[in-house]
């Protein structure tokens, strides 16, 4: 590793802009501006916000997996190493070794083609020097550790002999089969049955809390983010609104997006009997306002807001985006 | 080897293959008996009397009517008698067996030179889809789609066999006598002959691959830390792999097509010299025997892909 200190972030990343249509060096259409966040080495980081906000791009940037017209800038350092300057063979040993990645939909994001082993085996063989008979013996050993049973038998199976929940479960194996050092979810149960959903999460948590993988978990979910992670980044429109320990961002929001978010939520606030939403829409990326992204939505917008804000320290391990955040006691969920 | 679904798939396409086995020798007996003249009167000779030409007609049952005569060839095809040609008196099956090889041997070498330039010229189009090599391959696979064999043919002999005196023009050895022989004559027109295919297989899987590596599984295989190398050739061809068999088992029947007239051009003993032979002296029975031979051939090439897309696509092989 570099000179860094040993409690130095896992991850860091420093005013990450992402856009698109790039010409002559230019960005032409922004979608992310100056986000910056640390993951810690075993961290469970659930990143939040309404559609569109940028969770997806901001995740697949992290492995530099943006479509080719996408353009970066910022730094997003991996031990002190920066990806967004790092090479297309640097970033090729550092995807699925280092960072993995699991996708939303497991109908989709397996090969149609290749048994379910190989495609396990094949992320294995990239990354380290093994033999056939080791390989498979691995694989398998991942199959059941992700709760497959039968793993001999999947190992030689195709995707659409499994169902979606084994489907996903062959997905976090992949991720896992090298021992990353963080997985990016992104929204990985959304597009599975309930029941089979909490599952997921529980294996997803217990992996990680037994493998020491830090995890950044994108969803719309706050209920699952308060099971599952330690750690809540809450975006709004291209830009990180808060980020705070889970409980405390959940019972005491510090910014009036993350306090609409959780007002909204229907499932957090059957207790309460009451769910609101926030009134009017995320302002297009094209016509960002120059101030406040949220003051056109926000209640308590006022003198101060019509400036840009800045990500500034509210009290120990929280940050918020919002010049009234000290003096704001706004409600939350009741958990 | 063959499981049960297939084993049941081969014995309806052979009784499938039936009926169109019947509709193609029928419809090419009659249109053939649509010609003015028939070969009574090439055989009577020059100067012959129209009683002496009834007569060879009676002799040869020419002067039956034509279904009867059709259902009289079925008869003996059905039992493995395709007759003789009534010029040369050469048992058909003995002409087929002499000169359809070398017809094979061309399509098969036009075939093999159409993928292994169509693959890699459809995968750099791919690979850089939307850039100059993209258009470059584009456009000169639209000429060489557009562009007849036999025109090609043409120009070949006369560039390349004539005026330098590269490969031979003309005559053919077949491949059993010497394989290098066979190879060296067959050049020319097996290049003519894959010129369109190699375009349409470049075409084909520079469009099937496109789509393919935009589909999410693909993202996943760039998670995952393959280079774009492995990802396009190991994972892009094997899932376009159905989609280029479509294309190639349509280019094996529309290349036996397309050999007719190009070993005309050449010269080659084949089914296509055969057949325009035995048209123009409306010698039937050869003619039936080389239709025959060739729809056949058809039927086996469509029904080995269908048992290979099972192979190929896992998916396929579960319904
Ligand atoms: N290839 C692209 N070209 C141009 N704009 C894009 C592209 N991909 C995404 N965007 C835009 O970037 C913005 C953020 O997209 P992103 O997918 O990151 O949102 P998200 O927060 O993940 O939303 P969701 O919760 O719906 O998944 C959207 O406005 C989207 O339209
Ligand atoms: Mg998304």
């Amino acid at each position: 590793m570099k000179d860094m200190a040993p409690d130095s972030p896992l991850l860091r990343v420093e005013g990450l802009g992402i856009g698109f249509g790039a010409r002559r060096g230019r960005i032409a259409l922004r979608i992310t501006e100056g986000v910056s966040f640390d993951i810690a080495r075993g961290e469970r980081v659930g990143l939040v916000g309404e559609s569109g906000c940028g969770k997806t791009i901001t995740g697949l940037s992290l492995m530099r997996l943006l479509p080719g017209n996408a353009r970066i800038e910022g730094r997003i350092l991996l031990d002190g190493e920066d990806l967004a300057k790092a090479s297309p063979p640097r970033m090729r040993k550092i995807r699925g070794k280092r960072i993995a990645m699991i996708f939303q939909e497991p109908m989709s994001a397996l090969d149609p083609v290749f048994t379910i082993g190989a495609q396990i085996g094949e992320a294995l063989t990239l990354h380290e020097t093994v033999t056939r008979a080791e390989c498979r013996e691995r694989v398998v050993e991942m199959l059941a550790a992700v709760g497959i049973p039968a793993p001999e038998k999947r190992h030689d199976e195709y995707p659409h002999q499994l169902s979606g929940g084994m489907r996903q479960r062959a997905m976090i194996a992949m991720a896992l089969i090298c021992k990353p050092e963080l997985i990016v979810a992104d929204e990985p149960t959304t597009a599975l049955d309930v029941t089979i959903q909490a599952q997921i999460m529980d294996l997803l948590r217990d992996l990680s809390e037994r493998t020491g993988t830090a995890l950044l978990f994108i969803t719309h979910d706050l209920g699952v983010v308060a099971e599952t992670c330690t750690r809540m980044i809450t975006m709004y429109a291209g830009q990180v609104v808060e980020d705070a320990p889970v409980d405390a961002a959940l019972t005491r929001p510090r910014h009036p997006y993350t306090s609409g978010l959780l007002r909204s939520l229907p499932q957090l606030n059957r207790a309460r009997g009451e769910f609101a939403f926030i009134a009017g829409r995320v302002p297009s990326p094209a016509a960002m306002p120059a101030g406040c992204r949220f003051r056109s939505r926000c209640e308590l917008a006022g003198p101060g807001c019509e400036a840009p804000q800045t990500l500034e320290r509210v009290e120990e391990g929280r940050l918020a985006r919002c010049h009234r955040a000290p003096d704001l006691d706004l409600p939350g969920a009741v958990a | 080897m063959l499981n049960q679904v297939q084993r049941r798939m081969l014995m309806r396409r052979v009784l499938q293959a039936i009926p169109v086995l019947i509709l193609a020798t029928f419809s090419v007996f009659m249109l053939l008996k649509m010609l003015p003249g028939d070969v009574a009167i090439t055989l009577a000779g020059e100067n012959a009397t129209q009683e002496r030409i009834e007569e060879i007609r009676t002799l040869y049952g020419l002067d039956r009517p034509l279904l009867v005569q059709y259902g009289d060839w079925v008869w003996g095809a059905v039992q493995g008698d395709l007759s003789k040609s009534l010029l040369s008196g050469e048992a058909v099956s003995d002409t087929l067996a002499r000169v359809f090889p070398n017809t094979l041997f061309i399509v098969a070498y036009a075939i093999l030179l159409a993928v292994l330039a169509g693959v890699p010229l459809g995968v750099l189009a791919a690979s850089r889809a939307g850039g100059w090599a993209d258009k470059l391959v584009m456009v000169f696979s639209s000429v060489g789609v557009a562009l007849p064999n036999f025109w090609l043919a043409m120009i070949f002999v006369g560039a390349f066999a004539l005026n330098r005196q590269w490969f031979p023009a003309t005559g053919f050895t077949p491949a059993s006598e010497d394989f290098g022989a066979a190879v060296w004559q067959a050049t020319l027109p097996a290049v003519a002959l894959a010129a369109s295919g190699m375009a349409e297989v470049a075409r084909q899987l520079r469009s099937s691959l496109v789509e393919v590596l935009e589909s999410q599984h693909f993202r996943t295989l760039h998670a995952k830390g393959l280079s774009p190398r492995a990802i396009l050739w190991k994972h892009g061809l094997r899932n376009v792999s159905v989609n280029l068999l479509t294309v190639i088992s349509l280019l094996v029947n529309r290349t036996l097509a397309a050999t007719v007239v190009v070993e005309v051009v050449f010269a080659i003993p084949g089914i296509g010299a055969t057949i325009v032979d035995a048209t123009l002296r409306r010698d039937f029975p050869v003619v039936q025997g080389v239709v025959l031979a060739m729809v056949v051939t058809v039927i086996v090439v469509n029904l080995i892909a269908d048992m290979l897309y099972s192979v190929l696509d896992p998916r396929i092989a579960q319904r």
